[in-house]
Parts: structure tokens; sequence; C-alpha cells
């Protein structure tokens, strides 16, 4: 297929018209021996030797279709129904570009009016936009409303040392140059009535995550009416699945409520691309970043939808604009549109409960093992924190060699009095077999190690 | 085109109406054509204050967003919270139930560099 719709014919009179006679006497200031340079390249391989050496390649990883998988902290495996993929994959969605056009549009445009409902469903919030690129950067945006909302005029970020350590660095690369100081995180042992004591006159907002980076539910109870009393905002992350069964952040008082969208029929694919989920209250709604979509009727009467509040977005109030951002993941929403329509109300919470109950045997079976301890004291929903008699990395690589099994996440990369500690996410997907597996894998690691 | 002659105005297209020492201020009827339907206020909280040029808050239509320069420098003792429910008050009514926000003037003396309605109406014009 030629992808050059130029033919030899339209070449020469274009030349012929600017006095040209050959494409070479365009390029006088390229020196010759750099125009056609040799590249070391292989041979050119037949497509069925391409995709043998692809193949190889791609067999040389551990994969959770082949490995127990037992490593969360932020990407989580989840079942992604075959649905997802049928409406993914019709060229109409796959190559849509961004909505501009909305007569063009409305598949489009619906789709993501219909995730950003499901969205307000689910966090208790009265508006959501139309995705940003992950839980980080929503979390960051999250950040940017609540200086907006509080006019400039304070600079303090109360930040939770149990938020994802990634999303807490991206938080750190947005607001930087901004003048802002961010406290609380400092503190990695601080729990949520440690950050409400640092609350003042001069507090922005409070960012708190529940499920927290430990898995563990935070107490809400009064830290929104805290927040609110010195006028700061309340920004909450939260897992989308854990909303099926959890208290929603809408309903305990949260201003900005932002997740990791992954674990709504998302694949793992090695870090992304993944769905940051935003929603606010409507008070807010000028001031939130990304993409909207709103309902309307066209000229005929008839309901169409339309991106909508527009002057937002940078394209139009520049320096001024709520972002710098002017995307969103439309996939990927359509993806979790997909998958929540799928699973529908019961469906998340069959999958939600499934998470808790697998996670809480986990847990049982691990602590009973001689020389670990889980080390939560909060109730958790599918992840929890399990001190070991050995380093993580050690026992990581005994699992995944032994046992087949993907160990979870090393805590002390990030928190330094959690060394020897190791979080374990455990989801629908992992049945007994595979965590009375764990269970062995681990006791052996004590005994082997 | 309407340019009330008790009032004064600024290059950034506000009005105001001065009474001792008390101001009114608003969106000029120049201005309001220009953006079209208005769609939302953004008001200051009374007791704020602003130094004179700068922004006490914006104006939003459906095509752009503009910030709104407060004529004189002053404190916010009131707010046009009709607006909330009907922006569009500013394009049907700039002078009167279109005003945006009522202070206190802090120095008098800056009315003496703002533009009277002939010299905001030829200032109009020349802008097309």
């Amino acid at each position: 297929m030629t992808y050059i719709p130029h033919t030899d014919a339209n070449r020469t009179e274009m030349l012929e018209a600017i006095g040209v006679k050959s494409l070479e006497e365009l390029f006088p200031a390229v020196p010759d021996k750099v125009k056609f340079p040799e590249l070391r390249l292989p041979a050119a391989l037949s497509e069925m030797e391409a995709f043998w050496e692809m193949q190889g390649l791609s067999e040389a990883n551990a994969d959770v279709n082949h490995y127990a998988c037992f490593l969360g902290a932020g990407a989580y495996n989840h079942y992604v129904p075959h649905t997802v993929d049928y409406v993914l994959r019709r060229s109409e969605f796959y190559t849509a570009y961004t909505p501009y056009q909305p007569e063009v549009s409305q598949g489009t445009l619906q789709a993501m009016f219909e995730y950003q409902s499901m969205i307000c469903q689910l966090t208790g919030m009265d508006v959501s936009n139309a995705s940003h690129y992950d839980g980080a950067t929503s979390l960051a945006e999250g950040v940017l409303l609540a200086l907006n909302a509080t006019k400039g005029n304070r600079k303090k970020i109360v930040l939770s040392p149990a938020v994802h350590p990634q999303y807490r660095s991206v938080v750190r690369t947005y607001t930087q140059g901004m003048g802002v100081s961010i406290v609380g995180d400092n503190n990695l042992k601080a729990d949520v009535a440690d950050l409400v004591k640092l609350l003042d006159k001069d507090t922005v907002c409070l960012v708190v995550q529940s499920p927290n980076f430990f898995g563990q539910i935070e107490n809400m109870q009064g830290v929104a009416d805290a927040v609110h009393a010195v006028g700061a905002l309340l920004i909450v992350a939260t897992d989308p699945i854990g909303l099926a069964i959890l208290t929603p952040p809408g309903k305990y008082g949260a201003d900005v409520v932002v997740a990791e969208g992954q674990p709504l029929g998302i694949p793992l694919s090695y870090g992304g691309p993944y769905l940051g989920i935003f929603a606010t209250k409507n008070a807010y709604v000028r001031k939130m970043a990304g993409r909207l979509v709103g309902e309307t009727v066209d000229s005929d009467g008839k309901r169409g939808f339309v991106l909508t509040l527009s002057t937002r977005e940078q394209h139009i109030r520049r320096e001024k604009a709520t972002s710098n951002i002017c995307t969103n993941q439309g996939l990927l929403a359509l993806a979790a549109s997909v998958y929540l329509a799928t699973m529908g109300k019961c469906g998340l919470d069959q999958v939600a409960r499934l998470c808790w109950h697998k996670s809480h045997y986990a847990a049982k079976r691990l602590g009973n093992l001689k020389g670990y301890s889980v080390w939560n004291n909060k109730p958790f929903f599918k992840e929890f924190v399990v001190k070991m008699p050995k380093p993580i990395e050690v026992v990581n690589e005994f699992l995944l060699d032994e046992f087949d099994i993907i160990g979870g996440y090393d805590l002390g990369r990030d928190y330094p009095h959690l060394k020897n500690h190791m979080l374990i996410a455990v989801t629908e997907t992992n049945n007994k077999t595979e965590i009375d597996d764990l269970a062995e894998g681990l006791k052996e690691a004590a005994e082997q190690l | 085109m309407n340019f009330p002659t008790d009032l004064k105005y600024t290059k950034s297209d506000e009005w105001i109406r001065v009474k001792g020492s008390e101001a009114e201020a608003g969106l000029t009827d120049y201005a309001q054509s220009h953006l079209s339907d208005i769609v939302y206020v953004e008001l200051p909280e009374v007791g704020a204050e602003f130094k004179q040029g700068t922004s006490f808050g914006s104006i939003e239509s459906v095509k752009a967003a503009s910030d709104l320069n407060i004529p004189a420098s002053g404190s916010i003792t009131a707010v046009n919270e009709s607006l909330a429910d009907a922006p569009e008050a500013v394009n049907s009514d700039p002078y009167g139930k279109g005003w945006i926000v009522k202070f206190t003037l802090s120095d008098a003396g800056e009315l003496a560099g703002l533009m009277d309605a002939q010299a905001y109406e030829a200032y109009c014009n020349e802008r097309g």
C-alpha cells in the first residue's frame, strides 16, 4: 500500500512549475556524504520470521495469564470481559480522534457522556470529566483545582504519606515553581489524624487516599468538616472497584475524587496506557480541567452531545486555563464504560466482594505462617501488608522461579521503616489454589533462604 | 451602542458609577455585544480588596472568557448574586440590572485617569 499520493507524473509537473530539473536540486544544504549514509541494518525478515522473533521476545516475559499475580500497588489484575474488546475494536471507536466536530462524533461523545455519568454514580459526585491520563495526573489536576479555587491566596498542601508514592511525586512535578509547600508526607508514618492537625488558614487542600497505598480503608469521619472549617478542599484518591461496596467519597464530603481507572476493563500492559478518573462538585465545574461532554438538543430539538464549557481550556483561556492538559483517554474511558455496563451494579458488587473475601482469606493464611505477620491494623479492601523474615527481593525471586508466582510490592523501596514488608494484592482472578500455593511458597522461602 | 454620560470607563471595557465614596461597576454595552451570550460571571468575595486595574473576577460567554478589572482601588461591599441564575442581565441591561460589584473607593483621585463617555465612545469606534 502506498502512503505517498504523488505519482512520478505529479512530481515532474510540480518541478516544472517551479523551474527545477530534479528533486536533488532542492536539497543543496544537505552535504553529499550524509544524503544516503550506509545504514547497518540486519537483512529484512519475512513475515513468518518476524513473527517468530517477536513471539520469542514476548514469551521471555512472565505474564499474568501464565503466572499467579499478587502484585498490585496501583495497577491490578482484574478480569476483562470480552465485551470490552468487542466494542473497542470497532474501527469507528478505535480510530476516532477528538470530537471537536460534534456533527460527526455523536458516537464518541455519547460514549464519553455515559462514562461521565457512571463515574458520578460510582463516586457520589456531581460531575466527572472525560478522563485524564492516569490516576497520578488526575490527582495533580485535583491539587491545581484546589489552588485555583482558593484563588491563589493559599500555599500549603497537606499530603498523606499513604497516598501512592508515584502520585505524590507527580503532584510535586506539577506544582514545582508555583511557590507552594507540600507537607504531611515528610513523616512517612503520619496517619489522617496527624494530618488534620496540620490544617490551617493557609491550607489549600488535604489529599488522602482510601483505600490507601497499604490497602487500608481510612477513617474519614469528621475529616471533611475539619478541612472545610479552614476553607480548604478535601481531595480523595480511591479505587474504582472498591466504590461498589465502600462508602463513596462524595458521601463523606470530598470536594474532588480521583482514581486510577485501570481496574475497570483495562489490561495491565506493563504500566499503561491507563485511565485518570476525575470527579468533583458542581461548584467547581468551571475550575475542572480536561474535556467535558454535555447533553443538549440540536436545531430540530433532537438529543445530542457536545464538548462543553470549553472556555476552561487553554485554546481559549491560555495561561489562565484550568490546565495545560487538553486531552483525555477516550478509548480507555470507553473500555471502562463497557466494563461497567457489562458488570452492572450487581456484577461490580460481586467483583468487589470477591476481592475482599479472597484478600482476607490470604491474610489469614499468611498471618498464620511462622515468621510472617500481617502489618495492617485498620480494615483493608483488596491489599494488605505482610512483614517477612527475608528481604522481599529475595522472596519474590524464589516465588517466581519455584512457584510461578509474581509476588507483591517491596514497600521498603518507598518506606524505609517498612523494609522487609510486602504489599500483597488479591483480586477476583486469584483462586484458592493460588492463594494456598502462595502460602506454601512463603513457608518454604522462610525455611530455605 | 449605549455610552451613558454619567459614567466613567476603562480601557478594558468596565464602567464605574460613583456616588460619594461608594462606587458601582460592570461591563459596558460595547463589551457585552462583542462577547455575546454571557453564561457565567465569577464574582469576588465581599470584603475583598483590589488595586485599580487588577482582576476581581471573570466573565464567560459561550465563546470566550475575560477578566473583569476594577476601575478604581477599593474594597467590595456587595456583589450581584442574581447573576448566578440570570447572567444574561449583563447582555440585556449592562448598566442597570447587570451591575456586577459595589465597592468603597480607597483613592478617589484615581477616577481622573478614566475615560468619560465621549472618550470611551471614540476609543470603541477606533477599535471597530
